[in-house]
């Protein structure tokens, strides 16, 4: 299944102030040294210090997770980009796979759903969006992979 | 993440150090499973020395909640700080697990 844009949003560019890119290979023992760069420069960039250690790292991990299994089915030839923009408004980090995505919208797994509680999966897009201001997902522009946009608004 | 087990008789004590996520999660759920096999039916988790935990970290730790309940065992959770009570919170699985401020208090299970 291929992912349907959300709704249309962009990274933002006119004001950025921090804009950084990582490409990490599908392992998912590369996310911990990605989420400390992140929660670095949310530290640099003035982000509440809750945010910091456990709004944003949760998050990110959560959506280059799925990024590496789900998306890419952890296979090695294929990778995981990852662009973050913080500007005066709000921190975006956009992680993109290489993988056939899947529609968020679509899933809406939350806590009064009947198997909640027992299941062992399935609570990671529920995490990302109780704790980003808002999430996105669409097609990649490459027209390969699929795109999750988390972003966060300074409070 | 590292972790650390001791056990006596039927209770095992694991204490959590670092981010229990989803590079660690297997061979943390795996260890406790290994012991729950050996005669543990009680396990304390201590979370005073973690960061955080994402959804497949509570995926692990719902997995062996359900194992030892079905053992007539219970998992009890220690130490969190108000990051990690929030997870639980919004997940609503501090309805699933008893919830402890500290180890002493999940030991004596009150």
């Amino acid at each position: 299944m291929r992912a349907r844009a959300s709704r249309p949003a962009a990274l933002p560019t006119a004001d950025a102030t921090e804009r950084r890119e990582w490409t990490i290979a599908s392992d998912v023992n590369a996310i911990t040294p990605l989420v400390d760069a992140v929660q670095l420069l949310c530290e640099r960039a003035g982000f509440s210090a809750r945010h910091c250690r456990f709004n944003i790292p949760v998050a990110v991990t959560e959506a280059v997770a799925n990024a590496i299994v789900c998306g890419n089915t952890s296979d090695p030839s294929r990778s995981v980009r990852v662009v973050l923009v913080v500007d005066s408004r709000q921190l975006v980090v956009e992680i993109t796979d290489e993988g056939d995505g899947f529609d968020a919208d679509a899933i809406r797994g939350a806590p009064h759903a009947p198997d909640w509680l027992e299941r062992e999966d399935g609570r990671g897009i529920f995490l990302m969006r109780s704790l980003m201001t808002d999430v996105v997902t669409e097609l990649a522009r490459e027209q390969r992979g699929h795109t999750v946009r988390l972003i966060l608004h300074r409070t | 993440m590292s972790f650390h087990l001791t056990r006596t008789d039927q209770l095992l004590i694991v204490d959590v150090e670092g981010q229990l996520i989803v590079n660690n999660r297997q061979e943390f759920k795996q260890a406790i499973i290994d012991q729950i096999d050996l005669g543990v039916r009680t396990v304390v988790v201590d979370f005073t020395q973690s960061a955080y935990i994402d959804s497949s970290g509570l995926g692990a730790l719902v997995s062996l909640g359900k194992r030892l309940r079905d053992l007539g065992g219970d998992l009890r959770l220690a130490g969190l700080n108000d990051d990690l009570r929030t997870l639980f919170e919004l997940t609503r699985l501090d309805s699933l697990f008893p919830l402890y401020a500290s180890r002493a208090d999940a030991l004596a299970g009150n």
